[in-house]
């Protein structure tokens, strides 16, 4: 276990300065405060009924040092809370902009070469990125604890964070505002890549590269696929009815609809329900699906078929 | 009932009459105070339970004991019901309603009737939210928009509750201020009175303030949901963070409300037990008003990453900082009371010192909550669920406490069993700090509140938090068992069993009916012990 | 209630001038109370007014400026006559008071009636609270202050009663006093949001 997640980003060694900081001036005071407390408690504990105590009401320089000390000290970590807090407000000009959409419950990202990625957001090693983020529908909350960065989105309005990765590998992203049944399973990963890796990923044809491994059985990259790109957020594989309907035993079986007909699910309907998800919803549940075209590819689609199959 | 006539100079405690109609009908501050006492005792123990049930889901990382959805409403019940049913109200309202007569040399409050019709009030709220239960709401106690306005759980009712309740904070706080204007005993002057008595009056003063906000706020957010009314709702051009700041407003005075009184009990229990005077009484008293007065400008300091100005941000860090001020004042005039003292570590003193202790660390940590930098990593993380805590039980729960085992005998005119009052004391404060210390190392490593599920980096420190919670539930179920047996089959209390100087320890226990034979006339404070020179 | 408070009957050991300080300080400070409640309104319309200025200009000639100005003249004129009820019984003439109460009822319910008439009219041109914001703040604050212009005719409706049956003295006028208050915060708040709401521009 460590104390403090990695750091992994630009921002992230200098808001640990400030916890360190503070840290230490609070254990300055609180061993103080302790020591003195359980020393007065033992030393003057009564020994008999009728002790004497002295008639001491205060002391006004001991309340003009404890004020005043204490305030300058507050007032050395406010402006180091703000020094770095200005920092992290303040992109850098040549960031890349990447934006962000937040929705119940999975991050969506949209890139400058018109790329889209579904919960996994690719960054390039050693170079400043700007999020642009807007939520669609309620609050949600853009953190990496790596980074040390966080932000709200707000519907109707866009916000944004900025940082330099400087660690390659892969980081959590956690939706830090309450948004719902589907709040805790509304993760993501920041895949920091190297230049290279970067560049083969920004040219790359296929757009969910962070899947895409091929070689697999298409029921096993249909389940991967179910988690890594928030499937999981809203159907469950128990029964349990989330958002979405659960996938259990569904696949064969008729479904009604919202307008009171029924439809066997087979594969055309769930190819249709992935690329075209308000088409025909299943009755009982809202239509707030977004559409996965253009980020799964149809060899994904077919997997997750597939998988589906497996679900019994 | 109405022809039982008083005769004045014979002693009858006010607990004497029996039967219902002599409850929900009194005007006695005393008894009002009881039915309070055993309200927000049942809604705390409630509550509890709640919070017990969502640290067993969150054992283990899977939510396999229930559901995500009833887990998020079982942190809305926790959160919704402590802070507005136990908390809020809670010393105010059960002591400030036994004490402030008592201690200010009073027979009852300013306005008894109204003082009745506030506890009904209360009821009455609490009522709406019992029914609330049925499809509980499960947008967390702070109810933020959009999602309180468009989640199909039922928002109103709960929020109606809360308004309703805010009506009985109003009041009692009104009743308040008037009777500690009016009603003070000759000779108890302004510097003279209990610090619990100041403590009181700057929470009234916050109620007065701060609770009309919330209410109509609430009353917006039902609007929202009923007449489609948009403020909070950008689609109609509106905007989800005004909520924020408005329910802010409030409900960080609101955080004073609840930990002022507590403070207050502080400064009453200490001098008693060390047989001192208060160290530097006017600091304390004054600093109470202090607090109250910034704690109305430090609302956006929970909204450092709601996307506010940067200007607006730092405006809230530094008034944050501020407030930390008269809050360390208070901390290190109760730690000289000690010096040169005669320490008598009964129950309610260890309550008393392990508030010291605990609301160190609550404010310490607080700290970290009002730098800006830090706060952005920190922020709806379980860093911030752990320094609530360390505020509110470390400080409000354990003032609580130490308030029951203190006045115990004067109210209930019975004593408890001192031993097992300490065997539970040590469980509740080991299994206090078992629970959430983790939690402040879990917030730093980034695991975020609120989640149902969590990924298994953080499983070791969650299942600790766990365990503790289990100790500390045994040590409340010890303590309560051991206040109730007091009851049945304690001794009887004599008139001032720790030999304290204040009023209330001045008449029999339990006080007479209208507490005092006759008004005394003060003529020091409560502080004087110790030899003067 | 009536049995409870006879029996402790806490009233009766208080000194009178003590209890009528303390009404008016507790009538006083309940009145700030309302005015804070009022104030999260308020606080809202300044927000959007400055967020959509135009809106506020566009939508507010909606509003019958006319029935307002009636209403405000009533409700004015209705606080004169509270104002004359309470010097009357200070100088106890309880008739006098019990009908100048009546007159400010009765302003009270007249200024119902033309409110009932602009609401009307509102709903049939399909006006409703979600037609836009600056109705929303129309129909809230107008709405809250027409509840409080009931409880505050309840309230006179009481001491007209206990006036006609001699319960106020020129020694003993404290409910009127703080009564009236109420009815003069009723009126203070129509007089702000008068202008705020009909003449924006």
């Amino acid at each position: 276990m460590t104390w403090i997640p990695e750091v992994a980003s630009n921002l992230a060694s200098k808001v640990d300065g400030v916890l360190l900081l503070i840290t230490l001036m609070s254990l300055v005071f609180f061993i103080l405060i302790t020591v003195v407390l359980v020393y007065f408690a033992i030393k003057y504990r009564r020994k008999s009924e009728d002790e004497e105590t002295p008639y001491i009401t205060g002391s006004e320089p001991l309340e003009i040092i404890w004020t005043v000390i204490p305030s300058i000290l507050l007032i050395v970590l406010f402006v180091y809370g703000y020094v770095v807090f200005k920092d992290m407000r303040t992109p850098p000009k040549d960031a890349v902009e990447i934006s962000v959409q937040g929705k119940q419950w999975l991050w969506t990202f949209d890139y400058y070469n018109g790329k889209k990625t579904i919960n996994e957001l690719y960054v390039q090693y050693n170079r400043p990125v700007r999020l642009v983020m807007e939520a669609q529908d309620v609050l949600h909350s853009f953190f990496v604890p790596a980074f040390r960065v966080k932000q709200d989105l707000v519907p109707g309005r866009y916000t944004q964070l900025w940082f330099t990765p400087t660690k390659i590998g892969t980081f959590d992203i956690f939706c830090a505002e309450y948004c719902g049944t589907g709040h805790s399973a509304m993760l993501g990963k920041v895949i920091v890549l190297s230049p290279e890796a970067y560049e083969i990923w920004e040219k790359g044809v296929k757009v969910d590269e962070g899947v895409g491994v091929a070689s697999l059985p298409p029921a096993e990259l249909g389940a991967k696929i179910y988690k890594e790109k928030g499937c999981n957020a809203c159907h469950s594989l128990d029964g349990s009815k989330i958002v979405g309907p659960s996938f259990k035993g569904i696949f064969g079986h008729p479904v009604e609809l919202q307008d009171g007909s029924t439809v066997d699910v087979d594969e055309n309907y769930i190819r249709q329900s992935i690329l075209e998800p308000q088409a025909q919803v299943v009755k009982g549940f809202a239509p707030v699906m977004p559409s996965f075209k253009g980020i799964l590819s149809d060899e994904d689609v077919t997997a997750l078929v597939a998988y589906i199959k497996t679900l019994k | 009932m109405a022809n039982h006539t008083i005769a004045h100079n014979v002693y009858v405690p006010f607990l004497e009459k029996k039967g219902i109609l002599s409850w929900i009908l009194t005007t006695d501050h005393k008894r009002i105070g009881i039915m309070y006492l055993i309200s927000i005792s049942f809604f705390f123990l409630v509550a509890g339970v709640f919070a017990l049930l969502m640290r067993y889901e969150l054992l283990t990382p899977a939510s396999d004991f229930v559901q995500p959805h009833t887990y998020n409403v079982l942190f809305t019940l926790h959160g919704s019901i402590m802070v507005f049913f136990f908390i809020v109200p809670g010393l105010a309202a059960s002591f400030g309603n036994f004490l402030i007569p008592l201690m200010i040399g009073a027979p009852d409050v300013a306005f008894p009737k109204l003082n009745l019709g506030s506890y009904w009030i209360y009821l009455l709220g609490a009522a709406i939210v019992l029914i609330a239960l049925a499809k509980p709401a499960d947008t967390g106690w702070t109810f933020y928009t959009p999602y309180s306005a468009t989640t199909d759980t039922d928002v109103v009712l709960i929020t109606l509750g809360v308004f309703v309740l805010g009506f009985s904070s109003i009041l009692t706080g009104l009743n308040f201020i008037v009777t500690i204007h009016k009603m003070r005993a000759p000779g108890m002057t302004w510097h003279r009175l209990p610090l619990f008595i100041w403590a009181s009056y700057a929470t009234a003063i916050l109620q007065l303030l701060a609770t009309p906000v919330v209410g109509i706020t609430l009353l917006l957010l039902i609007t929202e949901r009923t007449l489609g009314v948009g403020f909070f709702d950008p689609a109609k051009g509106g905007d989800p963070v005004l909520f924020q700041n408005f329910f802010w407003f409030y409900s960080h005075p609101a955080v004073y409300i609840m930990i002022i009184p507590a403070m207050g009990v502080i400064s009453e229990i200490i001098p008693v037990f060390a047989r001192k005077p208060i160290f530097g009484y006017k600091a304390i008293a004054y600093s109470s008003l202090g607090i109250a007065f910034i704690s109305f400008l430090v609302w956006a300091h929970h909204m450092f990453t709601s996307g506010i100005s940067d200007i607006a941000a730092t405006i809230f860090s530094f008034l944050t900082f501020l407030v930390a001020i008269p809050t360390a004042i208070k901390v290190f005039n109760w730690t000289a009371t000690l010096y040169k003292g005669s320490i008598h570590l009964h129950s309610a003193m260890l309550y008393a010192l392990a508030f010291i202790f605990l609301f160190t660390i609550g404010g310490l940590t607080g700290l970290f909550l009002g730098a800006l930098a830090a706060d952005i990593h920190l922020h709806d993380t379980y860093f911030v669920v752990a320094h609530m805590h360390y505020v509110m039980i470390g400080g409000t729960v354990m003032g609580f406490f130490g308030a029951l085992h203190f006045w115990y005998p004067k109210w209930f005119g019975r004593m408890f069993n001192e031993t097992v009052a300490k065997i539970a004391w040590l469980f509740i404060f080991i299994g206090f700090n078992v629970t959430f210390f983790p939690q402040f190392f879990l917030g730093v490593q980034g695991m975020p509140r609120r989640y149902a599920t969590y990924p298994p980096q953080f499983e070791s420190l969650m299942s600790l938090s766990t365990y503790g919670s289990w100790i500390l539930g045994f040590g409340i179920f010890i303590m309560t068992l051991n206040l109730i047996a007091g009851l049945i089959n304690g001794e009887k209390a004599p008139q001032n069993p720790y030999g304290s100087l204040s009023l209330e320890w001045q008449v029999p226990s339990p006080p007479p009916l209208e507490n005092f034979e006759e008004i005394p006339h003060v003529t020091d404070w409560s502080y004087g012990y110790g030899k003067k020179k | 209630m009536g049995d409870a408070s006879t029996e402790h009957s806490h009233g009766h050991h208080m000194d009178p001038a003590v209890e009528y300080s303390s009404s008016k300080l507790g009538m006083w400070l309940f009145l700030g109370t309302e005015i804070l409640l009022f104030g999260g309104l308020f606080a809202a319309y300044a927000i959007f007014r400055a967020k959509y200025p135009e809106m506020f200009f566009e939508q507010h000639v909606e509003l019958n400026k006319k029935m307002g100005a009636v209403n405000t003249c009533i409700l004015i004129f209705s606080s004169l006559t509270m104002a004359m009820g309470v010097s009357a019984i200070q100088r106890g003439k309880q008739k006098v008071t019990a009908i100048l109460i009546l007159i400010t009822i009765l302003c009270g319910l007249g200024f119902g009636v033309v409110k009932y008439f602009e609401y009307s009219a509102k709903f049939h041109h399909h006006i409703y609270p979600d037609t836009s914001i600056f109705f929303s703040l129309y129909f809230l604050m107008t709405g809250l202050h027409m509840l409080h212009v009931f409880i505050g005719l309840t309230i006179l409706s009481v001491l007209f009663v206990l006036t006609l049956k001699g319960k106020f003295t020129a020694k003993y006028s404290t409910p009127v006093e703080v009564g009236g208050l109420y009815w003069h915060l009723v009126d203070l708040i129509w007089i702000y949001l008068f202008p705020l709401l009909y003449l924006i521009g």
